[in-house]
């Protein structure tokens, strides 16, 4: 067996992946909530509820209507993003001439009545979702059995990531938006519809929460409280990070992911703590974040 | 006195009268937990209301203030005065540390770094071994106060309760009226004129948020000797999230307002208890309704339509 200061290779490199595997769902889920907060200037509280819809859509497809992973894959932030512009136009946009902490609140208590529900409907035990055939079953490459499911899961992340990071960057819906986020009353004057840009931010952001959400189905069971248990380590990721940057966003998620899968080798009792460890380094040391403007 | 205005001294008068007359007619135990929230949200007004800054982690200092003083009354048989003393002062301690680390951003981040740090509190009471994890710590003996007056009696505790309230009541009232909450006004209005005239406002800001955690932590210490019961649930983000709550729905930056928002949000989940998760449902339309439709929270609705400041 290779040993690797001391730890036992398999050991080190299946932790390793695991963090791989979080730090792809903090990135997606830090990316969506810097993309809403760039355009629509609020902190999406309900992104943590609007995760687990993601997988719960999923779920609801495969158990009622037969529908199976790959598809859902496109179907569910499909729905739970056209559901995000519906909230979008019903109640967030009431806000945007009020201060940004009623943004924070009002989608603090949509995600309450949203996990409320689904807890009262679905209890909070978790239901099984069975990973794709095509993607079961482990892989030996060399040095540890790779689960194909999670490479899969970290590779479809990342191309989401760096296809969001692409639209923003290198297209010109993207350029619009750039534009729309520094100076939405120019950007009007020439011609472009802003809300219907920020709707649709907005439920581009959802659309990637849900994505995630399907992904990470077969991997934790899927429950009601699986939102909560990323959300709160995803703020402590943008804090770090900073919302001013989309490829910040992604770089930062996947490295904190990485340093918790290697905390859990070398010392597991921090694990759960060392991501807001980190945040107090970052702001001791770097208040704006990692990649964060002055304000 | 304390600057009460001559409607807040009527108001207050009446709070007076209701908290000496209730327990006449209603539950002493469901009272002292009113009264226990009401100076929690109390506490938490003083930030966002007169700082203007949202902290998302009071449960942190609320939580580990009750640890605390159901700790050293179940291990050290310590006087009630002394434990409520003690969760005060660790309440304060901790939010010296947390503050000095939060106030470096404001607004949301501000939100969601309290939120991260107080959740960082929450792993830490999850493994260390004197918070008894998942069980928490039950059965802690009321005892007595000032090594006399027996608390098992729940009409003792409930004028021990009431005490601490109004004392922290008028403690945060003081704290607004004086020179220190004007300088705490202007930061909230125009912190770059406040730094302008020579005040250190993040000096400022810290000394408030201690202020603010230190009465967190006597009301979460209150609590446990209450119910002889300290949990997770205290440190948990749902707390944090039921005070804001509170806070908003009686009326933020008002004086009145967060007492009134204890009562109704405790009274609600008292009748919503028996539903299950529909406490959470309520609680989340609760929030909803207030941002979109009343912004200004029960009391501050009630003092604009009698134009006065409550």
């Amino acid at each position: 067996m290779i040993m690797i200061f001391g730890i036992p290779g398999p050991l080190l490199f299946g932790q390793l992946l695991l963090g791989l595997i979080n730090g792809a769902f903090y990135a997606m889920l830090s990316l969506g909530l810097a993309v809403i907060f760039g355009m629509l200037n609020i902190i999406n509280f309900a992104h943590g509820a609007l995760f687990m819809m993601g997988a719960f859509a999923s779920w609801m497809l495969l158990q009622y209507a037969g529908i199976g992973y790959f598809p859902s894959l496109i179907l569910a932030p499909l729905i739970i993003g056209a559901f995000g512009v519906v909230l979008e136009r019903t109640v967030i946009s009431r806000l945007y001439h009020l201060d940004h902490l009623y943004g924070l609140l009002l989608t603090f208590g949509l995600a309450l009545v949203i996990q409320g529900l689904f807890r009262n409907y679905y209890g909070s035990s978790g239901l099984p979702y069975r990973i794709p055939a095509i993607l079961s079953g482990a892989t030996d490459v060399g040095f540890m059995f790779l689960p194909n499911y999670r490479a899969w899961v970290v590779v479809a992340a990342a191309v989401v990531c760096l296809a969001t990071w692409m639209v923003i960057e290198k297209t010109s819906l993207g350029a619009t938006l750039r534009a729309a986020t520094e100076n939405a009353p120019l950007v009007q004057a020439f011609g472009v519809n802003v809300p219907r840009v920020i709707t649709l931010t907005y439920g581009g952001g959802v659309a990637l929460a849900a994505f995630a959400g399907v992904l990470a189905a077969p991997i934790y069971s899927v429950n009601p409280n699986m939102g909560d248990n990323f959300i709160n380590t995803v703020f402590a990721v943008v804090v770090i990070g900073g919302m001013g940057s989309i490829m910040g966003s992604i770089i930062t998620g996947f490295a904190l992911g990485v340093i918790e899968g290697l905390t859990k080798v070398f010392y597991p009792q921090a694990s759960a703590t060392v991501v807001f460890l980190v945040m107090v380094i970052v702001l001791l040391t770097l208040p704006h974040g990692l990649f964060g403007r002055r304000a | 006195m304390f600057g009460f205005s001559r409607s807040q001294q009527i108001a207050f008068l009446a709070m007076l009268a209701l908290i000496i007359v209730c327990p006449l007619a209603l539950y002493p135990v469901f009272l002292m937990r009113v009264l226990c929230m009401a100076l929690f949200a109390c506490a938490f007004n003083l930030m966002i209301g007169y700082v203007g800054l949202l902290s998302f982690g009071h449960a942190a200092f609320f939580g580990m203030g009750s640890y605390i003083a159901a700790w050293t009354m179940k291990f050290w048989h310590v006087d009630a005065a002394v434990a409520i003393i003690l969760s005060g002062a660790t309440g304060a301690v901790l939010g010296l540390f947390l503050g000095y680390l939060a106030i470096r951003r404001s607004g949301i981040y501000f939100a969601m770094i309290t939120l991260a740090l107080a959740q960082m509190v929450y792993f830490f009471c999850v493994e260390a071994p004197f918070t008894g994890g998942e069980d928490g710590i039950q059965q802690v003996p009321r005892g007595y106060l000032f090594g006399v007056i027996p608390l098992d009696n729940d009409m003792a505790m409930y004028w021990l309760v009431a005490v601490v309230f109004v004392g922290g009541f008028l403690l945060i009232h003081r704290i607004i009226h004086s020179p220190f909450g004007q300088v705490l006004k202007a930061i909230r209005e125009n912190e770059p004129r406040a730094t302008s005239l020579g005040y250190r406002t993040d000096d400022y800001k810290l000394i408030a948020f201690v202020l603010s955690t230190m009465l967190a932590g006597v009301a979460g210490g209150t609590k446990a000797l209450v119910f002889g019961i300290a949990t997770l649930t205290d440190v948990h983000y749902s707390t944090s999230g039921e005070v804001v709550l509170m806070t908003l729905l009686g009326g933020l930056g008002t004086v009145f307002g967060p007492v009134m928002g204890a009562v109704l949000v405790i009274t609600m989940e008292n009748y919503l208890a028996q539903f299950g998760q529909w406490v959470t449902v309520t609680q989340g339309a609760i929030f909803v309704i207030c941002v979109l439709a009343f912004r200004r929270g029960v009391i501050g609705e009630i003092g604009g339509a009698l134009r006065l400041a409550l």
